[in-house]
């Protein structure tokens, strides 16, 4: 039975029908309903300037046949609305006839707690938290002059129905407290950034006073960064800080290894699987099943149970990440990886937590090793196209090295490489694997969903560096 | 079916008497409704098609100072009394915040609505289909493409009501269709993707399918065989739909919140020299069929013509109510963004840009986020074609392009081939002496 329909003037059993009925002749689809709650309070310029709380209750109905996806959602739940569905499914895949594939693995995964974090905390210690963050981080150095604080809770419950009456269920709570501090010295402006999160209740994230470490590091980049030079340009040397420079990861090979680009043959590794794709040693995971990370789910937006799937392994390109859709049409299972922003966006592969295991060096040896290069602690968004397979970071916190030693900071550097060429540059696997604070957002197609992503340090041989000086 | 102004007012008054009654002083709510209808080809086969109906409320309730929100696509009677009343519990505890308020009454909008931003025609499912394959075929008759991405077309039919207790009230229906078409070309093991877009208010005014296809296959065999350059500091072109994005970062960094904040590299700047003299920069929200049009805000206050720069002289910010009272100044009607904004004509021909040095590399393309407001730094990847003697030569690739925008927009040179494609537009533009990343 479901419970998301309880209150609506649909009945489980007339979904039921309508959903069998609809993809009879279909190879896939199913009915998903989504209930989410969030609330974002955003403490800014010493004041707390928003608290909103969204109630978003919908449907998506998705009916596929060959390669070919019939979709429709709606915010209103009834008999009436979901037969327009039906209709409208029916007549775009009125040309095709397909057999439902009932088959779906089940599970037991529970990675996280049924907890709801806007309700688990109230909105009077929500406000008190995010005024003493502002407090501190202006009590810090009188060079900060502008603090934004925010905290974001979200409480999504979602149900698949499949053809056959299925029915399978999982309830996703997730938190982020971000931190954004500006300092101003000499006349010159810079900003810091740092966040904290996972699908856990606030009070997790600020055991010990955690939250003072969010504005220590926000207000530590930005003092760096007030005394940086510009960056040299030209090709380098790059070694890059463990943790949340994985998004070069995430972004130079994770998107062109979802299966729908490689279905597509639009992926540079589409004809790559059991070739050498990467330096002796690398090896890199995307993982739905790690505890309360912001990346995981006990099963994905299909139903499917997430897993470990392993991409590249000690180099060679092993699999792709799946979502139902693909893995048929590719002859191969579903790894996990079918997600959604929504109920009202279709279903893609998409990452979860995507990971980069470690090796054996260190950071000093790395710095050492190079004479004239950059070593990138942070980076903020990245870019890839994923045909050229061109990717882009630019550098939120990041030195330079001069004859193996760590020099000045240097602003805004943009980093450029291409994807599977840079994978075959790496020269040195760092022995200090980290995961990411978990404050991650992937788009793709308009979509955003959470992710997390992980690595050691690495050195790499040579990438394109962006800056303003020869 | 979208829903009538007749249904969204009762939905509104529903809310705005309950907040009223549950004890707040103001309140203010916003109600939508939309469907919106794509369909995705690939390899001139159908994809996939996807319909949406959304429906929702978006209330701020205010008592005194003191101002809380909540959005809601659950529109049952009982789901709103409880939201309503969670808005009205946070808001009592939330902190005064002496600038929060309705908007001026007198800058409420009252005029006619004229500009002609809805157009009914509905295309059926499978006149959306064969207006994207007629695309992609085109686009396949080029021999260099090989493949897509996936070619769509989308319908969007909205309307609105946006209505305050001060007795503001109003609202309307807009419509938008979108077309666009994405191709992967190769040659000698090279493999490029490009596309081409088109978006209007009007069926009749997108691109014709042919040209949308032939453009998207011209844009990617270019971009074949790309070769990489030396770093050196070169003057650059951007193409149409690269020039417009520092239209875009120009209005972030004049919005009100910014300048109140302090966190953009044009705070202070009001009446002095941001670009070079035969720059001027408009924000015009009343030209008819026009993409980005609008009759006020997003706080029902009527949008006013603004010149922004006018001989490269910053003239004004874009302002909303709450941002404008921290810096004393009244709302122009800025509270939803820019409306329709463009740089002017310049005075030379695209010809004479590309003439005017040896070598100018024309860039296509930039990806990345590399744009610091706070302190005016760029630096993105691009991509695009080396121009040498006044002719395209080859195709660059994976190089990086840096300044500081107070620079980059001092040294701008305008094209006379503005069009309005977009909600916001710009010539081509040539900016001198940039910085080139490559090898």
């Amino acid at each position: 039975m479901s419970s998301l329909l309880k209150n609506s003037e649909l009945t489980s059993e007339k979904a039921d029908s309508i959903v069998s009925e609809t993809l009879n002749n279909c190879d896939d689809g199913e009915l998903y309903i989504e209930d989410t709650k969030s609330e974002t309070i955003v403490l800014d310029d010493n004041k707390i300037k928003s608290s909103n709380y969204t109630s978003d209750l919908g449907y998506g109905f998705r009916a596929v046949t060959g390669d070919t996806v019939a979709y429709s959602h709606s915010n209103e739940i009834s008999e009436k609305s979901l037969k327009n569905s039906s209709e409208n499914l029916k007549s775009t895949l009125k040309n095709n006839s397909g057999t439902y594939n009932s088959e779906i693995k089940k599970t037991n995964q529970k990675l996280y707690k049924d907890v709801d974090p806007i309700e688990s905390k109230s909105m009077k210690s929500k406000i008190e938290l995010l005024n003493n963050m502002n407090e501190y981080a202006r009590s810090k150095d009188s060079s900060v002059k502008q603090v934004t604080a925010s905290l974001l809770a979200e409480k999504k419950n979602v149900e698949i129905i499949r053809s056959g009456g299925e029915l399978l269920s999982d309830n996703r709570p997730l938190v982020r407290i971000n931190m954004s501090v500006m300092v101003e010295k000499n006349g010159r402006k810079e900003t810091g950034v740092f966040g904290i999160g996972g699908r856990q209740d606030y009070d997790e994230y600020l055991k010990n006073d955690n939250w003072k470490k969010v504005c220590d590091e926000a207000f530590r980049i930005a003092s760096t960064n007030i005394e940086s030079k510009p960056s040299l340009a030209g090709e380098m040397k790059v070694v890059l800080g463990p943790g949340w420079p994985a998004i070069l990861i995430h972004e130079a090979v994770g998107h062109g290894l979802e299966g729908d680009f490689n279905r597509k043959k639009t992926s540079a590794f589409h004809d790559l699987v059991g070739k050498k794709v990467a330096s002796d040693g690398v090896t890199i995971i995307d993982d739905g099943t790690l505890d309360n990370r912001r990346g995981s789910l006990n099963i994905d937006d299909e139903g499917t149970p997430t897993e470990r799937t392993v991409l590249i392994e000690n180099g060679i390109l092993k699999n792709f990440m799946q979502d139902r859709l693909n893995a048929r049409l590719m002859n191969t299972k579903s790894t996990g990886n079918g997600r959604r922003e929504s109920y009202k966006h279709v279903v893609m592969p998409r990452m979860r937590n995507t990971i980069m295991l470690g090796g054996s060096s260190t950071q000093e040896e790395m710095i050492k090793s190079v004479d004239k290069g950059i070593f990138a602690v942070s980076f903020g968004g990245g870019q890839v196209d994923i045909t050229s397979g061109k990717f882009v970071f630019n550098c939120t916190e990041a030195y330079e090295i001069i004859n193996g030693k760590i020099g000045s900071p240097i602003k805004g550097a943009t980093l450029i490489g291409d994807g599977p060429s840079s994978l075959k540059e790496i020269l040195m696997i760092g022995n200090d694997m980290m995961l990411d604070p978990g404050i991650g957002t992937c788009g793709k197609a308009g979509q955003g969903v959470p992710v997390g992503v992980g690595q050691p340090s690495l050195l790499i041989n040579n990438m394109t560096v962006g800056g303003t000086q020869l | 079916m979208i829903k009538d102004q007749q249904y969204l007012k009762k939905i509104a008054d529903i809310c705005l008497s309950k907040s009223k009654k549950l004890g707040s002083t103001d309140a203010n709510i916003l109600v939508q409704s939309s469907v919106s209808e794509n369909v995705n080809v690939r390899n001139k086969k159908l994809d996939g098609s996807e319909r949406s109906e959304n429906l929702g409320v978006v209330l701020t309730t205010y008592l005194g100072k003191k101002k809380s929100s909540i959005a809601s696509s659950n529109l049952k009677e009982s789901n709103l009394d409880e939201l309503v009343n969670r808005c009205i519990e946070t808001m009592k505890i939330t902190p005064e915040d002496e600038y929060n308020s309705l908007p001026d009454k007198d800058l409420h909008f009252k005029g006619l609505k004229d500009l002609d931003l809805y157009d009914e025609t509905h295309l059926s499912n499978e006149d959306k289909i064969n207006y994207i394959k007629e695309a992609e075929e085109e686009a396949f008759s080029n021999d260099k493409i090989i493949n897509t991405n996936g070619s769509g077309f989308g319908e969007n039919k909205s309307n609105f009501l946006l209505a305050n207790s001060n007795g503001f009230a109003d609202g309307y229906k807009t419509s938008q269709f979108t077309a666009y078409c994405e191709v992967v070309s190769k040659s000698n093991g090279s493999m490029e993707r490009d596309y081409e877009y088109t978006s209007k208010r009007f069926y009749s005014d997108i691109l014709k399918p042919k040209q949308l296809g032939s453009i998207a296959a011209e844009h990617a065999v270019k971009k074949l065989n790309p070769q990489k350059i030396k770093s050196e500091k070169i003057s650059l072109i951007f193409d149409k739909r690269i020039s417009k994005n520092f239209l875009s970062i120009f209005a972030s960094a004049i919005s009100s919140s910014a300048i109140a904040k302090g966190t953009t590299f044009l705070k202070d700047k009001l009446n002095q020299q941001v670009f070079n003299p035969e720059i001027n920069i408009q924000d015009h929200g009343n030209i008819r069929k026009a993409n980005g049009s609008r009759y006020f805000d997003s706080e029902g206050i009527a949008v006013v013509n603004l010149d922004l720069i006018k001989n490269g002289i910053l003239q004004d910010y874009l302002i909303d109510t709450y941002n404008g009272k921290k810096i004393n100044r009244k709302s122009n009607g800025r509270a939803s963004g820019t409306t329709n904004l463009y740089f002017q004509n310049g005075s030379k021909t695209f010809e004479d840009l590309i003439k005017s040095e040896n070598k100018i590399l024309y860039i296509k393309e930039t990806i990345g986020h590399g744009t610091n407001i706070i302190n005016g730094d760029y630096s993105v990847g691009a991509s695009g074609m080396m121009i040498e003697n006044g002719e395209f030569s080859y195709p660059v690739s994976e190089i990086t392009i840096a300044g500081n925008l107070n620079n980059i927009f001092k040294n701008i040179t305008l094209a006379d081939d503005l069009e309005f494609n977009y909600a916001t537009n710009s010539p081509t533009m040539m900016v001198e002496g940039m910085v080139v990343g490559g090898k």
